[in-house]
């Protein structure tokens, strides 16, 4: 098992340097020249000296061929030193992994995942016991609607709706700038502000994961198993929770470790457009900007998540179900 | 499928025949109805067929897509007032002012400006939709803007099918060690999501100063480069699968060259798989597009997409409160191009099914 994962490891290191040679190769392709006035305007409060440029581009290798570059950003990475951002030379880390930031997401990403599961889970068991019926049918057409919506077009909407024409909830931000509030007060107020971006998410993500349960029950319904148990005469309640819903989770909890990558990533889009401070908004920004070390950083970031989770899902498979044997 | 579908044909000529020569023989009783007017044969396509269209989704889903094909393609036809990119210059302004006078009678006063630009006119007449910030009409951009979000997307999920499946394809059948290199490309380019990755390529393009008119293709055509590896999985899956099958040995046994093995053999076997995810992927790659559009990174300015069309409530958000008209539609086509997609996918799925019963 302990070489099994070591194997693992080994292999996504090699990955994430893949994926590093072509981020890296995709960021080069911009001229320098448009990097050096990406800095200028990106620092507008202006007094940006030709030393800071060159120190900022010197930092990523910019200012030498690309192969040189590269192992100039690697052995800075060895040494954990991701670069400054060139919107204001603070350290990438610092920026990214702080409280406001990837911690926001997390919030988000963590409270909505729990909905999701807890909506989608009931849903999906309903329309595969009752296949091909009317219930079936509309959960199918709720859920598809939901996969369906153009993120940023569902999040205007409900913005436009509940923040600017109802006044629910507050339009954007992560807190009333106006009031000074203290304990509970201010957790209510972070609570309003976070309910919109959380919705969104949710109807969004429901589809899949309901998809999932569905086709997963089905599959469990129609094997030998659950015909004896109906056989020996048990009620359809026991049969459908006791018999088949248990062997559902197996896919379910599998999916469950790979679901860290989506924990820290933030939502791009839902963030931006509900003005939240999270990781996806901030990398939103800096790719649009041409912000280097941010999208590198970022983008590794993803890398790794998706590599650890991808692990972690076949490590959790090997420990749900005993039949999996790792090698 | 096309060989299942003559063997079926051939069994069932064979069985024509043989019922004749019972007749022919008289061993049949006169109220004994032929085994061949009792029984319906079906070819596999026409099981497909009817399984897919029991679905009441499937049908609402070709429907959707169907009319929205007609409106994008046949309507500017009949509906061509306006280029998608023409500015309305003719535009009218109303102020209205109360005139109180000393004795208390209250004329109104309504002074009439013209405007260079009829923007964000509302919905009349003259401009079916209204017209947007820039004086556009929103009608005539909305069929314009979705043969270009269609055809964008058919065209990018053409290409990456294509590679995925010839990538797959040479990694399935070849194996050993061009399998290892091709999925351990896979596995790198998946660690790459595809929002992300589509914002760096287009901001490169963008700081390239690629022209306009261009963008948008180029930027399609670079990011099927990173995201075939779904559909290339998905091909090697399967013919690693078909492989172990009776007939491929029986194909290898008598000699067939590979082309022959690839292209008559296996990939009539797995097109059933391909179709679904492609018309899958049809859905979400309209979404990317307009989401990348909605950023800014899309479809360049004037060129309409239904993405751009939304693109201007980000900036002004008294647009998004009060002009509807502006936004709502293009998202509404969105919304329907994703669900039809969807919903023939789903339906697709499930009648190629070989589990199915139904």
């Amino acid at each position: 098992m302990l070489k099994y994962i070591l194997k693992r490891l080994g292999v996504s290191l090699l990955i994430l340097l893949g994926v590093s040679v072509i981020l890296y190769v995709l960021l080069r392709c911009m001229p320098a020249s448009y990097v050096d006035q990406k800095i200028v305007a990106l620092n507008q409060s202006g007094g940006v000296s030709e030393e800071l440029i060159a120190q900022l581009k010197h930092a990523y290798g910019l200012d030498t061929s690309i192969i040189k570059g590269y192992f100039n950003w690697l052995g800075n990475v060895c040494r954990l030193d991701f670069g400054n951002s060139f919107q204001n030379n603070r350290p990438v880390l610092q920026e990214i992994f702080n409280k406001d930031r990837i911690g926001t997401s997390f919030i988000v990403a963590a409270i909505s995942t729990v909905f999701e599961f807890l909506i989608a889970i009931p849903l999906g068991i309903t329309a595969a016991t009752h296949q091909y019926s009317i219930r079936d049918y509309v959960v199918t057409v709720f859920v598809l609607v939901g996969i369906s919506l153009p993120s940023f077009f569902f999040g205007q909407i409900l913005k436009d709706l509940f923040a600017n024409k109802l006044k629910w909830f507050p339009v954007s931000g992560m807190r009333d700038p106006n009031l000074s509030l203290e304990g509970w007060d201010l957790f209510v107020d972070y609570l309003r502000h976070m309910f919109l971006p959380i919705l969104t998410v949710v109807i969004l993500s429901i589809g899949s994961r309901m998809r999932m349960t569905r086709t997963n029950m089905l599959e469990v319904l129609n094997s030998d198993y659950i015909r004896t148990a109906r056989a020996k005469g048990l009620s359809e309640r026991k049969v459908i929770y006791k018999h088949a819903f248990r062997n559902t989770l197996i896919p379910l909890v599998t999916s469950l470790a790979g679901l860290i990558p989506s924990l820290f990533s933030g939502a791009m889009i839902t963030e931006s457009v509900f003005d939240l401070t999270g990781i996806g908004s901030y990398a939103l920004k800096a790719m649009t900007c041409g912000d280097i070390p941010v999208i590198m950083t970022y983008n590794m970031f993803l890398a790794f998540l998706s590599v650890i989770g991808v692990l972690m899902s076949d490590l959790m498979y090997g420990i749900v179900d005993p039949r999996v044997k790792l090698a | 499928m096309e060989e299942n579908k003559e063997k079926k044909e051939e069994l069932l000529s064979e069985e024509v025949s043989a019922s004749e020569n019972a007749e022919v023989l008289g061993n049949v009783e006169d109220s004994e109805i032929p085994l061949d007017q009792n029984v319906k044969l079906m070819s596999p396509m026409r099981m497909i067929l009817r399984r897919f269209f029991r679905s009441k989704l499937s049908i609402a889903g070709l429907v959707m897509l169907a009319a929205l094909f007609l409106f994008c393609w046949v309507g500017p036809l009949f509906y061509h007032v306006y280029s998608p990119t023409e500015t309305d210059k003719n535009g009218v302004s109303y102020t209205t002012y109360d005139i109180v006078m000393e004795d208390g009678t209250v004329f109104k006063q309504i002074v009439v400006q013209k405007k260079d630009m009829n923007d964000l006119a509302p919905p009349s007449s003259k401009h079916v939709l209204g017209t947007d910030e820039q004086g556009m009409d929103i009608f005539t951009r909305l069929m314009y803007g979705g043969r270009l979000s269609l055809g964008l997307s058919f065209l990018t999920v053409f290409l990456v099918s294509a590679l995925g499946i010839i990538m797959g394809g040479i990694a399935g059948f070849y194996g050993g060690v061009v399998d290892n290199i091709i999925m351990r490309l896979c596995d790198v380019l998946m660690c790459l999501p595809t929002l992300p990755l589509m914002l760096i390529i287009g901001t490169v393009l963008r700081a390239n100063d690629v022209p306009g008119k261009y963008y948008i293709y180029l930027l399609m055509i670079l990011l099927s480069l990173f995201s075939w590896t779904g559909m290339a999985r998905l091909v090697r899956g399967q013919i690693l699968y078909l492989r172990e099958q009776e007939y491929m040995v029986a194909a290898e046994a008598m000699g067939f060259s590979a082309a022959r093995k690839i292209f008559k053999h296996l990939i009539p076997n797995i097109l059933p798989q391909i179709i679904v995810s492609m018309t899958l992927s049809l859905g979400s790659m309209i979404l990317y597009e307009s989401t990348l559009s909605y950023l800014g990174l899309g479809v360049q300015p004037p060129n309409a997409s239904w993405g751009t069309m939304i693109e201007i409530i980000s900036k002004r958000s008294d647009i998004l409160q009060n002009n509807l008209n502006v936004w709502m539609p293009s998202g509404i086509c969105i919304i329907i191009a994703v669900l039809g997609f969807n919903f023939i996918g789903d339906g697709l799925r499930d009648a190629l099914d070989p589990k199915q019963r139904r």
